[in-house]
């Protein structure tokens, strides 16, 4: 059997809270789970469910209370665990007095490349993520896309066997997202594992072999997205434009809420031909019909039956 | 480890550099030569000693307020802008890259001061319109004075490993002048005659870093020379009291939560 390329094992993060500091706030609570290598892992979970404290604790920036992790075998207590890993940060903050070229250049040397190559490197992660006219721009300068863009250069400048991103497509446009994306499906192409944060259920059943729900620091499921959280529809929506004078179909018009000249209507995903149908009946035009997906949130709500699932959070004494 | 400190230290130097810190001396080395020509002219037999005094001094005030103002950020900052997250998620230790930022620093201010050195020669042999050999003993008075900056941004960094640059700025300028009246201190105590005071103040006397034994500005002033037992003691102490500091530094940050 294959080493995992990331094992998590009892990881517990409690944090001290108060102006004394001794109450303790479990934010994290034997935390269990494993990535495989070549996955495309989903972690998923609503604000302060403990995603980045996860990472953060895979990263070493903080430790665990009790527990530990390996990454391809090594403990993440070994700082050589880190030359096979990149990490992009929760809303990332670079040196803003360097350029995107100066700041990859810098952290391609701790990959010991000579300059021939961290040049050459600069150079193709700038284009791979878009920003190579922006390459001799300080960072200053960048708008929020164009730094997490840079963040994710960082993270794979060294093609590192295991990629770890906290909610890498947050602060990006559509196009942003797309390209964001794309890096994730061509590194899985590529055999690399990417284990990465989101709260948004579509980027996980787009990209993901398997993903985690993470609720109060609690670990709720790990499993194929489908098997995880029921991403079927639970309605049908219709835009439609009346044709002049004609009234609504009866069945509808109850229900129908009225944006500008059109209709907006939901209804259940069995009752989408019947709408249909009565809609030609009164040759209404049908402008779109789109599924209405839950949100994380509705899932999220479900799960815990009610509860404010950030609530959870366990407070102990020390 | 030369492959990690290297870079977090040249990035600390262009920081600084970028920061326009360091063109402020440039402004410094014009106004010591201005004022090497308003010196000359008032002054009549003393223009050396003014000038040197002068000049040492503002080395090294000016080089100790960067010491401590840029040192006690040296960390904090990185902590507060997040922008050691992606840093140490690269195959560094904490302890390099806070060599490496106490090593960015020191040459920061190496720098600094060479400039300001050049002001000065320059200041002197405009005024003198040529150097004497008792002047060897000014480089010596520049390096007791690197000695200083070297002790200084070894305790702001310290500092700044677990408090906010508010208190590291009271914490080393505290340290910094007690270390200056450290002989002035152990005195005190002796002349209370009191055991409770005389334990403070010695305790304090071996404590803080003795800042008095790296001033030789009056004495290289006045043409006097300085004994070459003095530059090792200096450096060995140097040395030893920043490679403390520095083992403290990595101690604190090491098992340090990163918020």
């Amino acid at each position: 059997m294959s080493t995992p390329a990331i094992e998590i094992l009892g990881l517990t993060k409690d944090f001290p809270v108060g102006f004394w500091r001794q109450r303790m706030r479990r934010s994290l609570d034997n935390l269990t789970f494993q990535v495989e290598e070549g996955e495309v892992f989903g972690f998923l979970g609503p604000n302060g469910a403990g995603k980045t404290t996860t990472m953060k604790l895979l990263m070493g920036l903080i430790f665990p209370t009790s527990g530990t992790a390996r990454v391809r075998g090594r403990s993440i207590d070994d700082v050589q665990m880190h030359r096979e890993i990149g990490y992009l940060p929760e809303q990332p903050y670079f040196y803003d007095y360097l350029t995107a070229r100066e700041l990859l250049d810098y952290y391609a040397r701790f990959s010991n490349y000579s300059a021939a190559e961290r040049r050459e490197r600069v150079t193709k992660f700038l284009e791979r993520v878009g920003l190579t006219a922006a390459g001799d721009v300080q960072l200053r300068k960048f708008s929020k896309g164009m730094l997490q863009r840079a963040g994710i250069a960082q993270a794979i400048l060294h093609d590192p066997a295991v990629v770890i991103l906290d909610e890498p497509m947050s602060g990006l446009d559509p196009v942003g997202r797309r390209e964001v994306r794309d890096i994730i499906l061509e590194l899985k192409k590529q055999g690399r594992t990417v284990f990465f944060s989101t709260h948004i259920l579509s980027d996980a059943e787009m990209l993901c072999d398997r993903v985690a729900v993470l609720a109060g620091g609690k670990l709720q499921g790990v499993g194929a997205p489908g098997e995880i959280v029921s991403i079927k529809a639970h309605a049908m929506e219709i835009l439609f434009e009346p044709r002049d004078g004609r009234p609504l179909p009866a069945g509808l018009a109850k229900d129908a809420a009225r944006i500008g000249g059109r209709y907006r209507v939901e209804v259940p995903e069995d009752g989408l031909y019947g709408a249909l149908e009565q809609l030609h009946g009164c040759e209404a035009r049908i402008l779109s019909v789109s599924s209405v997906r839950p949100t994380l949130e509705d899932y999220f709500f479900r799960l815990v039956g009610g509860t404010v699932v950030t609530r959870g959070l366990e407070e102990i004494s020390r | 480890m030369s492959a990690t400190v290297g870079p977090v230290a040249i990035n600390t130097f262009r920081e600084a550099v970028r920061d326009r810190v360091l063109y402020n001396l440039v402004l410094f080395a014009l106004m010591m030569i201005g004022a090497a020509i308003l010196v000359g002219q008032i002054s009549i037999g003393i223009e050396r000693l003014v000038i040197i005094n002068l000049g040492l001094s503002a080395i090294s005030i000016f080089g100790l307020v960067m010491a401590i103002f840029i040192g006690v950020g040296l960390v904090y900052k990185e902590i507060e802008k997040r922008t050691l997250y992606s840093l140490l998620a690269k195959p560094i230790r904490r302890w390099q890259f806070l060599v490496g930022k106490y090593a960015g620093l020191l040459l920061t201010l190496a720098v600094n001061t060479t400039f300001m050195a050049l002001g000065l020669a320059a200041a002197l042999l405009y005024v003198s319109k040529h150097f004497e050999r008792s002047d060897a003993s000014i480089l010596v008075a520049i390096y007791f004075i690197l000695l200083q900056f070297a002790l200084v941004t070894a305790l702001a960094l310290f500092f700044s490993c677990f408090s906010s640059p508010l208190l590291s700025t009271l914490f080393t300028l505290g340290i910094y002048i007690t270390g200056v009246f450290a002989d002035d201190i152990r005195s005190v105590g002796a002349f209370t005659q009191n055991s409770a005071i005389l334990a403070i103040t010695r305790t304090l006397y071996y404590l803080v870093p003795n800042f008095h034994n790296f001033n030789a500005i009056a004495a290289v002033a006045h043409g006097g020379s300085i004994a070459f037992s003095l530059v090792w003691q200096n450096t060995f102490y140097a040395v030893l009291y920043v490679t403390l500091l520095l083992l403290a530094a990595s101690a604190v940050f090491s098992g340090r939560n990163l918020k």
